[in-house]
């Protein structure tokens, strides 16, 4: 894949606006570490991170650090622009399912269930977006 | 009919902070409504019913409603500054003396105080709603967001961009005979499918114009609709929902209608089969194949089997819908064409549309509209009504 690298990937990541309830989540991206929350109380792990689990409603949650792995769910390449991008969601391991970018890749041959990994964009203020590329 | 005695206030709660730091907006709101459900002995999952005003961040109340993991059968974020709140309650108490729900949560919360020590952007609504942060990066647009959900529905059913297209095809028959249509041209499943690619797997005629107008409804009691000379609809059933991304576990495969349907068909008391007109919100032709099969008009996954050859043209198929044209070819106002909706409904139940597309007898019709995004968070909403005889 190393003739892909790079390819579209976004020159700029807007660095996201990090709140109380969420500054771990952003502080671990700064390390290359992708988490999501997982519940003390009932034992699922949702996303995004919030106090309140949003299955049993205790605020007995903690982060979990995943492997940064996990399948394409669903995708769509926005194609009516100048650089097209495309937009995704993925499942991970740990089974939540999150939004994300798909990078360094051939839009043209991405698949539903293909496998990928965390890829984060540094945005230059200690934290990083985490898009996602082919594994 | 009164809500006198028919509803009961079980549980409260008052936050005992007066400067919120370390807290965000959503939080607030779940702490307030965790403390209310323990001093009521009652447990999130009893709620079917949710009000809000506008310091809840987001559209009305969809995001927060997908923070604190709630499936509401019944919403209200009517917004009147401070009053907001005891007009919810007795919007909660004629909705429960109605039977539409048994436990509803209304919430307020903020943080202005907060806001202003840490230089936080505010504005109503207390800045963006939590999940924000976690899609803005990722640039959804509208047209992406029900990209990704025909993408997964066409992965998981076999749905083919020419059976979404038939949507399309339906809309335009019906639009060359609207006058006031943005597009009246008729088309084809090919003009469809190789008109340019937006957002896969959805092509620019998928997708809804873009446009002005609006419309209005008037709804009155039956003592005023026996004084009127105009034909009226009678009102027989209505539901609502709001979807939303669930905590992660994504099923972009069905809409809010799977809940709001069932209810307005049981309120009712008829079934898909009693209904000769819908109109069904068509944002894209995804919207309208998902929804079908969310009413129950067919099986889940077989929407693209349905809406196929021609089976949405009045006239011709078995569902006719949205015979003034639809979003897709008349109008959206405003981007939110709901009303339109409701209103070619009244149309046909008035045999009042046009001679070309009218549903002969049509004495049930449906409308269905869909608010957010098929791809991520949605309120649904069901009506169903009747001519004045049914």
């Amino acid at each position: 894949m190393s003739e892909l690298n790079g390819m579209n990937r976004p020159s700029k990541v807007r660095a996201p606006r990090v709140n109380d309830e969420t500054k771990g989540f952003w502080d671990a991206t700064g390390e290359g570490k992708l988490l999501v929350k997982h519940c003390n109380s009932c034992g699922e792990n949702h996303f995004y991170p919030r106090t309140f689990c949003p299955f049993c409603f205790s605020d007995d949650t903690e982060y979990l650090e995943t492997a940064g792995r996990g399948t394409i769910y669903t995708y769509s390449v926005m194609r009516r622009t100048k650089e097209p991008w495309a937009i995704a969601y993925v499942t991970l391991d740990e089974g939540p399912t999150m939004m994300t970018n798909l990078i360094d890749c051939d839009f043209d041959k991405l698949e539903i269930g293909q496998p990928v990994k965390v890829a984060f964009i540094d945005t230059g203020e200690g934290t990083a977006v985490p898009f996602f590329a082919p594994a | 009919m009164s809500i006198r005695g028919k509803a009961y206030i079980a549980g409260v709660y008052e936050h005992p902070l007066r400067e919120a730091t370390g807290k965000t907006v959503p939080q607030l709101h779940a702490e307030v409504a965790k403390g209310a459900l323990e001093d009521a002995g009652l447990t999130k999952d009893d709620i079917d019913a949710y009000y809000c005003a506008g310091d809840v961040p987001g559209l009305g109340p969809l995001n927060q409603a997908e923070y604190m993991g709630l499936n509401v059968a019944q919403f209200d974020s009517t917004e009147v500054g401070g009053s907001s709140y005891v007009a919810h309650v007795n919007h909660a108490a004629q909705a429960i003396a109605m039977g539409h729900c048994k436990v509803a949560l209304i919430t307020l919360a903020g943080r202005p105080r907060a806001d202003a020590k840490e230089n936080y952007r505010t504005r109503p609504g207390g800045g963006p709603p939590a999940d924000y942060a976690f899609e803005a990066p990722f640039r959804p647009v509208v047209t992406n967001m029900y990209g990704m959900a025909a993408m997964r529905h066409m992965h998981e059913y076999g749905t083919t961009s020419e059976q979404l297209a038939w949507v399309k095809v339906a809309a335009s028959h019906h639009a060359q005979y609207n006058e006031h249509a943005m597009l009246r041209n008729v088309v084809t499943v090919e003009d469809v499918v190789n008109s340019p690619m937006i957002s896969d797997p959805l092509h620019r005629l998928d997708c809804c114009v873009m446009s002005d107008g609006g419309g209005a409804v008037i709804v009155v009691a039956p003592e005023i609709a026996a004084q009127l000379k105009r034909l009226v609809v009678k009102v027989l059933g209505a539901g609502e929902a709001i979807k939303h991304l669930n905590g992660g576990k994504v099923d972009l495969t069905y809409s809010g209608a799977r809940w709001s349907g069932p209810k307005a068909f049981e309120e009712a008391g008829v079934t898909p089969a009693d209904i000769k007109y819908a109109s069904i919100y068509d944002s894209f032709t995804i919207t309208v194949v998902e929804t079908l099969e969310d009413l129950g008009f067919c099986a889940k996954g077989e929407g693209g089997k349905f809406v196929a050859d021609g089976n949405l043209i009045s006239g011709v198929g078995k569902l006719p819908f949205n015979t003034d044209g639809g979003g897709l070819c008349n109008n959206h106002p405003t981007d939110r064409g709901g009303i339109t909706k409701v209103i070619e409904a009244v149309r046909q139940l008035r045999g009042e549309a046009h001679p070309k597309v009218q549903v002969a007898n049509c004495d049930i019709a449906l409308a269905h509209g869909t608010g957010g995004l098929l791809g991520s968070r949605m309120g649904s909403a069901t009506l169903i009504m009747g001519g004045a005889d049914a």
